[in-house]
């Protein structure tokens, strides 16, 4: 069956089944391998992507729910809030495997979206749904209270 | 860079064209210029406009060798760091072989220490040519020549590597190229420079095997047996042909599944979902996990191999103790899961076939693959992309995702390229799991206190016996690494025993973050905090008599204990409801000691902060190290914590993430690591972490809440955390 997506700012169109996850019509209909399959039960947080500008589990989204959405992944994700999150993951240097780190990244865009000035409770309350089996934690924290400095000034 | 000229560049980069200086392991083994037709298989390139890449003969899954190897080589020829690019080896064991596994491989932690001074003769060689190239052209000595951020320099003249590459490929470096003084490096111990990953892996552009697509590419999975020891009798795939873009299905030659294939990942894992399989079960495992446990423990009435010290002797010793300890230990199977769940890709060639894999041992992959396709192995070309987190999985004595995939592409027909895919389910299931362990200690003290004998059984499933590194790693039936970082502790004890048994099960069992150490940092360190206690001693002053000092490990262990203590505060008052705990271990050449601190509501249990010092030998990247000390202990941590693969009837109890719960964010607190100033020579640091967590945790839930757990995980026992 034939869809539209909007996919990080232009429509495409994919030859899907009803059902498919929007994990993999990114991933193996659009080409776009930066967002990740860690569990596929909504469990880990690798495939989270933003969804009108809110994170969501890609793996846990159908097709057939996304109409005319947004979808932006973090190929596609610009703006302030995000160029602050990256640029902060990269000079605390978060990343090990790097396996987890689009999805924790597209949540924590999310996170400081929502909640620019975040407490540790606050980071840990909203990143808890992604998994990062290198256990970069303490890195993430500090990157996102890193990038919500650097936001303010 | 997107999939498609990622494997250009793979193609390109055995190909190479354009003018190249390359420094290489010639036949002789001695590093030579060359450009780049020559038939050297570089660790150095330089390119026309100047341009470094250094080639890792060993992969990136996270633990920063990318970063490492690369440091080793930027600091002799003082180039620029951020300016540095890298790629991976391709396989050629005659080359790029780990030089302390004998064949090319990543892991035990052995990186950095096997490439530290391979990789710096690289640079080092690199540097000699180009100096004396560019002296030629100047016309004057080679001694007046310096390197300065990437270019050469001579009075007021000055080139970049570019200009006199084709001059320096001519030269024959010196079979030693002299190296560096310590006290002259800019990047080696440099805090300040960035992960060679760093961009890539944030924006989402680093390849990962997951990544790859191949035009005309099928996706496949696998149906695996629902059992270890179970055998294919036959499938019914009728039901999967309604299924849209669903291609075939059939039984893999060795009966351990069905190999699924359709257009796309998700269409071929639906098929799967629609396919049944009846299964011969008369070899399977069938037992329990409580049954395993109690028959590895009833094998320790008669340890089969004395592998330390005389049993009856510290017996003897133990009856005539004033106080005895007896303690009996159960760990649990555990999965690696790393975050990408296994996959590869075969991609055929003209001659062969392409594997773009997150490859840990690309010459055993090689030989597989070969053998499965009935290819030389020289037309099995590897191609070595980011993984996802290994923690020791990728590299198994069977390749098995690998063979697999190579076993999917030959079944189809071996002209179209194959992507095997595992979803989660698969790797939880798939075996290959840190081996169940059964340790019964007994310890007697004397009525000062003093250990007087320590007797040590343990029932495992033995890691190499049956694979290809038995002749290696086990010698007289004893597997070591069932009893490393126990029967060699660097404890000064009287008398000790030490007996080993084979526990036997299909279930299928590999090295897991820190190997045998996992297992025996646990045992060892809280039966050493239950000897304190029941000396009436402080576990730091009771450990540190045992480390007299005596070799140099045990000043470097007693170094690291003493020194966490002291971070850690380790004697001053806790809150109310408070507790911490400390253990130490060696492993990998490296020493680690490790204090957690944890607070308690009456119920729940939280991890508030750990305190790590590190003695890895000299550093090469500051805070690689920190962050591999970090990622350790959280992973030791989550294990303990609430991780086990169990089995009711042989069958896997858990199936992915939500019931193998992985450590999240909020189960830790800060982590402060310190680091022991060394010139010692570098030693492991991807695994060392891991040991001492588990144990610091237990001890410190002994002492908060004075409940001494020694079964496997905590949450297995009343324990919850917050
Ligand atoms: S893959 Fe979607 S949450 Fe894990
Ligand atoms: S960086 Fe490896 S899983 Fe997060």
């Amino acid at each position: 069956m034939n869809y539209k997506i909007n996919i990080n700012g232009t429509t495409k169109e994919v030859d899907v089944e009803p059902g498919t996850p929007l994990l993999w019509v990114i991933r193996d209909a659009l080409d776009l391998t930066g967002t990740k399959f860690g569990c596929g039960v909504a469990s880990c947080g690798a495939c989270t992507v933003h969804v009108d500008g809110n994170p969501v589990r890609s793996c846990q989204t159908f097709i057939e729910d996304v109409g005319d959405q947004d979808v932006i992944t973090i190929e596609g994700v610009n703006g302030k809030v995000a160029n602050e999150v990256q640029k902060a993951w990269q000079q605390l240097d978060v990343v090990q495997c790097g396996y987890c780190q689009s999805g924790q990244i597209m949540s924590a865009i999310g996170l400081l979206s929502e909640t620019p000035n975040p407490t540790d409770q606050d980071i840990d309350d909203y990143m808890s749904g992604n998994a990062c089996r290198c256990a970069t934690y303490q890195r993430i924290r500090a990157a996102i209270h890193l990038a919500s400095k650097n936001l303010e000034g | 860079m997107n999939i498609k000229s990622s494997r250009r560049d793979f193609l390109k980069g055995s190909l190479a064209t354009g003018a190249m200086l390359v420094i290489g392991l010639n036949s002789d083994g001695v590093f030579a210029a060359g450009t780049a037709d020559a038939t050297l298989n570089p660790f150095v390139k330089i390119s026309g406009d100047g341009n470094l890449t250094v080639i890792l003969k060993h992969i990136e899954m996270g633990q920063g060798t990318s970063t490492g190897l690369t440091t080793l080589v930027a600091e002799e020829l003082d180039v620029e760091w951020d300016k540095v690019k890298t790629e991976f080896a391709p396989a050629d064991v005659g080359k790029y072989a780990n030089l302390m596994m004998g064949m090319q491989g990543t892991g035990g932690s052995t990186s950095i220490a096997n490439s530290y001074l391979q990789y710096r003769k690289a640079g080092a060689a690199a540097r000699d040519v180009l100096v004396r190239a560019a002296a030629s052209k100047w016309g004057i000595s080679p001694s007046e020549v310096t390197i300065e951020n990437g270019r050469l320099k001579a009075g007021n003249k000055s080139a970049h590597f570019g200009e006199v590459i084709a001059e320096a490929a001519k030269l024959t470096p010196p079979a030693e190229p002299i190296l560096k003084k310590n006290s002259d490096f800019k990047l080696i111990g440099n805090r300040k420079i960035h992960r060679k990953d760093h961009i890539s892996k944030t924006n989402g552009t680093a390849i990962f095997a997951l990544d790859v697509k191949i035009p005309g590419m099928v996706y496949a999975v696998i149906l695996h047996k629902p059992q270890f020891g179970a055998k294919l009798k036959n499938f019914d795939a009728s039901e999967a042909k309604s299924i849209k873009g669903f291609i075939d299905a059939k039984a893999l030659p060795t009966n351990e599944g069905v190999a699924i294939y359709a257009n796309s990942t998700w269409n071929a894992l639906k098929a799967r979902d629609a396919i049944t399989a009846d299964w011969d079960l008369s070899a399977a495992e069938m037992r329990s996990s409580d049954q395993m446990f109690n028959d590895a423990s009833a094998l320790l009435d008669n340890p089969t191999y004395a592998v330390r010290g005389d049993r009856e002797t510290v017996r003897k010793a133990n009856m005539e103790a004033a106080q005895k300890l007896e303690v009996e230990f159960r760990l649990p199977f555990l999965a690696h899961a790393p975050m990408e769940p296994q996959n590869c890709v075969i991609e055929p060639t003209k001659t062969g076939v392409i594997v773009h894999d997150g490859c840990q041992m690309p010459t055993l992959v090689q030989q597989m693959v070969a053998d499965i396709l009935g290819l030389k192995t020289e037309n099995v070309l590897v191609n070595t992309v980011y993984a996802g987190g290994s923690f020791g999985r990728r590299a198994n004595p069977t390749s098995d995702y690998v063979t697999e995939a190579a076993m999917a592409f030959s079944l189809l027909g071996g002209k179209t390229p194959v992507k095997l895919v595992w979803s989660r389910e698969d790797d939880i299931h798939a075996g290959y799991f840190r081996p169940l362990a059964v340790h019964k200690v007994s310890v007697g003290l004397d009525n000062q206190g003093a250990i007087v004998g320590w007797d040590h059984r343990i029932a495992s499933k033995s890691i190499m016996k049956g694979t290809f590194l038995e002749a290696m790693a086990v010698q007289n039936g004893i597997d070591n690494s069932s009893t490393e970082g126990c029967a060699d502790t660097g404890y000064e004890i009287p008398d000790m025993s030490v007996g080993l048994s084979d526990f036997i099960t299909p279930v299928t069992a590999l090295w897991w973050r820190s190997v045998g150490h996992s297992v025996t940092g646990i045992v060892m360190e809280v039966t050493m905090d239950m000897a304190a206690k029941a000396a009436g001693e402080d576990p730091v002053d009771f450990r540190l008599k045992l480390l007299p000092g005596n070799t140099p490990a045990q000043k470097r262990m007693a170094n690291v204990l003493k020194m966490a203590a002291d971070k850690a505060d380790w004697k001053k008052p806790l809150p109310a409801g408070w507790g911490r705990g400390i253990a130490v271990h060696e492993s990998f050449g490296s020493f680690v000691a490790e204090v957690v601190e944890i607070s308690t509501n009456g119920d729940d249990i939280k991890i508030e902060r750990v305190v790590c010092v590190v003695d890895c030998g000299l550093i090469i990247n500051p805070d690689v190290v920190t962050a591999q000390i970090e990622s350790g202990v959280g992973y030791g941590l989550g294990a303990a914590m609430r991780n086990q693969i169990s089995f009711t009837d042989g069958v896997i109890d858990q199936s992915n993430f939500p019931d193998y719960e992985p450590l999240r964010i909020a189960d830790i607190g800060k982590i402060d690591v310190y680091q022991v100033k060394s010139d010692e020579a570098p030693s492991g640091i991807g695994e060392p972490g891991v040991p001492p967590s588990g144990p610091a945790l237990i001890n410190a839930i002994a002492d908060a809440t004075g409940k001494r757990v020694t079964y496997l995980p905590l949450s297995e026992n009343g324990i919850s955390f917050v």
